[in-house]
């Protein structure tokens, strides 16, 4: 069976509107099952209209790729915990730049495919595979690297080696002499030898690029390579002469460019210097900070916590990595469930960097089954402190770091932070007195309104949540 | 270091330095506590409870004074009713005092303090500043004394304080003026407002009107500009016209409500006159004002201090001790402050007291050092004007809120994304170069392509904006899920004649079918969480 050109298109097009509106559903969690089966269907489509019109031979490892390849995904799928979303995302990222990379290498070998036009198309040509193959790589080995740093198989401080700036300058011009000379060879018919020199290049790329990255930066890189895996897509599109994946390529990459926007709004950091890396390591950050926090904190344990949320009327908890370390989301969850019933008011307020990706708390909340109508974004409930009896900061730091506000030589000065100080009673879950990521120490944690909960936010919670139920 | 705690000598103090809880913490900073016999009677305290949490209980004040490195009391030191001795002559020679003094009222007591030897912390000169509000004994008690303002207040007030309909007739909620709107003032405002009493405030400085308003009373507003902000966030002394226009105020509110809570003090002054006999008279029979300012002179003109009077059937209520007619919440509060100024000067938490001027707040609460009187301290280093500064105002939670509420404005600046005019121009003109080099080079095939990519970007642009932040992991795993699209680039080449190229396609296909499936299934697996 075969479906014409004409036939293929169409079904392209089709399948674009479908994740158009796949995406577009995501704007409400009600809509965002409907949207993710358009996805699927337009991924259905796409795919079997190119079976049917461009697939002539191979069947058999055709289906036996797609076999192996689909059980190991839904296998991921099944298995992964919520808190391991990061790494899995990473990786996923991963395998769109090696596949891209791939198609490239595979387009530019099959000569039968090369276009036969005119010497400005073959250049153009040239450069799309060039860069369809650089963007994959670099996605690649970037993922590969934040794969590891969220896995913590290589440790979250930023590698920063002596002009690593300098480096990345190099890698670049480097990179395009190579593409000159590639263009050149192309037309004499080679170029295999500078397509590969410059695969190692964009590989190294990646890693120095990743690895100069500190452990509060991960959200906007993860956000980042998602926006690579899209311009591979898309690069590979303009290769293949292929309006489907040009589009879709397109809608993937704005789409991560805006979560990247959005995280580093909400560290108020420019994009090209999270980039430049380098930030929570402790370049000395610390003692940067002329008026270092300094006095005393005030210790409370699991009864007077517990009573302190029993009395309150208006609570709202604050998480953070901490919690998503410690696995407190259900119990943060049966303590909420337990104080609605008594008419206490809990919410939940978010900051968009919580966490080591976009959204991250949200799914971990909505794992534990919170309601997500109590979920609160930064902006929805930061006015709303002022009137919040009691606020549980649970394994958050930087993101409720007054000196954000307060002091302008602060290394995360200008970052929007939730301000829970001006509420009545903060409560900090915490395993020590450390400094976040930022590598920057928080006044909040000496403020005379907030008391300090020590140890490990599981068995702290857990402990809460007992004294409760003793009442 | 051994604390003694004696009993208070003064007549009707309830109150004590230390309390059980806080025994058993001092202990931790390294120190020994003893208390005399009967001292936290007042406060319902027995000496068992001491003894429990590791304090020596000592029968004799004699004794405990004279083995004490440091004594914790409630007010200034004075003649002792039972000894017949002076507290002062119990003292001896390097030890610390620390208790309520008001150096300014009592000059001769700082210098029998010098000449004996005896270093004094005040309790009531602590500095206002952020960090000392945990040592702000003022503030604790001040918090205190509003709200029991307001108990006493009801306890002569011959009505409900809320509103009622019932079967006997429609009750209607007390009507409660509040004026000056400090610690004490906001305290009263809370316990009204609690009782359900209809609340209003007044305050010279117009910076406190959201405060007041937090507390869900309503600010009451002279038509007449003047800023009654003095330094330290204090209030100072106002023109002539403006007592004027206030007097005419209160005049106009005392027929309208059941109550007036009075809290206005000036420092260093005698409380301001405001409600003179003639406003007293306007009010209704039954009425009741409580006038906090009474230890300074009262704020009434009719008002005895320490002592409860009925004028034109108005009862005022001039008690000075109000902190001492709550005395186990007061000696509560008030050893807590104790504990947290020790545990400042414990450096080590090895029970040995370092007074040490490098220290502001124990600069500014050492009356006397040794031999010498170190009171007044020199001007605290942040100035206190209440708009410009994020350090000032006058109570704890007013130091808080003004100081917050210009940050939350100087972020707002911060946040939003800054487009300068050359910048957007440039932007603009490049991109329009940009445009024009891509038209008048590239072949018409390419600029197709080009067309659908540019506008791919914007519709993902558009529609990506709506997404809720809430669904940020969904949209990373359903993005990337349909960025494996590239499965079609491997399914063009997986019919290749080139066997090399048929399983680089083929490994693409693998690669890509993992994300595929992974990402959607993982994707509906997060979407099936969200539940309301």
């Amino acid at each position: 069976m075969t479906i014409s050109t004409g036939l293929v298109t169409t079904s392209y097009i089709a399948s674009a509107i479908l994740f158009i509106l796949a995406l577009g559903g995501l704007s409400n969690p009600e809509t965002a099952r409907r949207g993710n089966v358009f996805g699927i269907a337009g991924m259905l489509l796409a795919f079997f209209a190119t079976v049917g019109g461009v697939v002539t031979a191979n069947y058999a490892v055709l289906l036996g790729g797609l076999v192996v390849g689909g059980g190991i995904g839904l296998v991921l799928a099944q298995r992964v915990r919520m808190t391991q979303m990061p790494e899995l995302v990473a990786i996923l990222h991963s395998l769109v730049g090696l596949a891209a990379v791939l198609v490239g290498f595979a387009n530019f070998m099959d000569q039968a495919v090369a276009p036969t036009g005119t010497a400005i198309e073959k250049t153009i040509h040239d450069v799309e595979t060039y860069l369809g193959i650089l963007i994959g790589a670099v996605t690649f080995s970037g993922s590969v690297i934040a794969f590891g740093k969220l896995n913590g198989t290589i440790g979250g401080k930023p590698l920063t080696l002596p002009g690593r700036h300098w480096l990345n300058l190099g890698l670049l011009v480097a990179a395009l002499v190579v593409a000159w000379q590639f263009v050149q060879q192309s037309a004499a018919g080679g170029g295999m030898t500078q397509l590969l020199i410059m695969t190692g290049l964009a590989l190294v790329f990646g890693v120095h690029m990743v690895m100069a990255i500190g452990g509060a930066d991960m959200p906007a890189v993860v956000s980042m390579l998602n926006s690579y895996s899209g311009w591979a897509a898309s690069a590979t599109g303009f290769m293949l002469n292929n309006d489907l994946l040009i589009v879709t390529g397109a809608l993937v990459g704005s789409s991560g460019a805006i979560l990247s926007y959005i995280m580093c709004r909400a560290m108020n950091r420019k994009f090209l210097s999270v980039i430049a890396g380098g930030f929570g390591g402790g370049e000395g950050a610390p003692a940067k900070s002329g008026t270092a926090a300094q006095g005393d904190t005030i210790s409370i344990d699991a009864a007077e916590t517990a009573a302190l949320l029993a009395r309150a009327k208006n609570v709202v908890i604050v998480p953070g990595y901490g919690m998503a370390v410690a696995q407190a989301q259900h119990v943060v969850n049966d303590i909420t469930k337990f104080l609605r019933e008594k008419g206490v008011n809990v919410r939940f307020a978010i900051h968009p960097v919580a966490g080591r990706m976009p959204g991250h708390m949200n799914v971990l909340l909505a794992e534990a089954k919170v309601p997500y109508d109590i979920v609160h974004e930064m902006e929805e409930i930061n006015e709303d402190f002022p009137e919040v009896d009691v606020s549980v900061i649970i394994g958050a730091n930087d993101i409720v770091n007054p000196s954000a506000l307060d002091e302008p030589d602060s290394p995360i000065a200008g970052m929007p932070v939730l301000e829970v100080w001006k509420g009545k009673t903060t409560i900090v879950l915490k395993r020590g007195m450390a400094a976040g990521y930022a590598g920057v120490e928080n006044p909040l944690f000496f403020r005379p309104n907030t008391r300090m909960l020590f140890g490990d936010a599981k068995k702290s919670l857990d402990a809460v949540l007992k004294a409760l139920r003793e009442k | 270091m051994r604390i003694g705690v004696p009993r208070e000598i003064h007549p009707g103090e309830m109150r004590v330095a230390t309390t059980p809880d806080v025994v058993t913490q001092l202990q931790k900073l390294g120190f020994t506590v003893a208390v005399e016999s009967g001292a936290g009677l007042g406060s319902s305290f027995d000496d068992e409870a001491y003894r429990r949490a590791g304090a020596t209980v000592v029968g004799d004040a004699r004794e405990l004074w004279a083995t004490s490195d440091i004594i914790l009391k409630v007010r200034p030191p004075a003649a002792h009713p039972v000894l017949g001795v002076d507290e002062l002559d119990l003292s001896h020679e390097g030890q610390v005092l620390i208790t309520f003094i008001w150096p300014a009222q009592r000059p001769d007591l700082l210098q029998q303090l010098s000449s004996k030897g005896v270093t004094a912390l005040a309790m009531d000169s602590i500095p206002r500043i952020s960090r000392a509000q945990k040592v702000d004994a003022l503030s604790s008690m001040a918090n205190i004394a509003g709200y029991r303002a307001v108990i006493e207040a009801a306890q002569h007030f011959g009505r409900f304080f809320t509103g009622q309909i019932t079967a006997a007739g429609k009750i209607p909620p007390a009507k409660v003026l509040v004026i000056g709107a400090g610690v004490a003032g906001l305290s009263a405002i809370g316990a009204a407002r609690a009782l359900g009493a209809i609340v209003r405030a007044f305050d010279t400085r117009p910076d406190v009107k959201e405060q007041v308003q937090s507390m869900d009373a309503e600010f009451l507003e002279l038509d007449f500009k003047e800023e009654g902000a003095g330094v330290g966030g204090y209030a100072k002394v106002m023109s002539l016209e403006f007592i004027k226009a206030e007097m005419a105020l209160f005049a106009a509110q005392a027929r309208e409500v059941d109550i007036i809570i009075t809290t206005a003090l000036i420092p260093g002054k005698p409380a301001p006159k405001l409600i003179t006999a003639d406003t007293v008279a306007l009010m209704r029979a039954g009425s009741v004002i409580v006038d906090l300012a009474a230890e300074q002179g009262g704020n009434c003109e009719l008002t005895v201090p320490g002592e409860v009077v009925k004028r034109q059937g108005v009862t005022i209520i001039g008690y000075t001790d109000l902190p001492s007619r709550l005395a186990a919440q007061s000696s509560q509060l008030y050893a807590t402050n104790l504990r947290h100024l020790l545990d400042d000067m414990t450096p080590k938490k090895d029970g040995q007291l370092a007074v040490d001027f490098a220290d502001e707040v124990v600069r500014g609460a050492t009356v006397v050092k040794g031999h010498e009187v170190t009171w007044p301290p020199p001007a605290p280093k942040l100035t206190a004007t209440p708009v410009k500064t994020a350090t000032t105002g006058t109570s704890g939670n007013e130091r808080e809120r003004t100081g917050t509420h210009g940050d939350s404005e100087h972020t707002k600046h911060r946040m939003r994304p800054v487009k300068s005019g050359p910048g957007a121009m440039i932007a603009a003109v490049l991109g329009a170069a940009a445009l024009f080099g891509v038209g008048a080079v590239a072949p018409a095939a390419f600029l197709n392509h080009f067309t659908v990519f540019v506008l791919a970007c914007f519709v993902g642009y558009m529609v990506v904006w709506n997404v809720t932040p809430a669904l940020h992991t969904p949209l990373m795993s359903v993005t990337n899920a349909i960025s494996s699209i590239i499965i079609i680039g491997a399914l063009i080449q997986i019919s290749s004649t080139s066997q090399a190229v048929v399983w680089m396609a083929v490994a693409t296909v693998v690669l890509t079918s993992v994300n595929i499936a992974g990402g959607f299934a993982v994707t509906r697996r997060m979407l099936e969480m969200f539940r309301k």
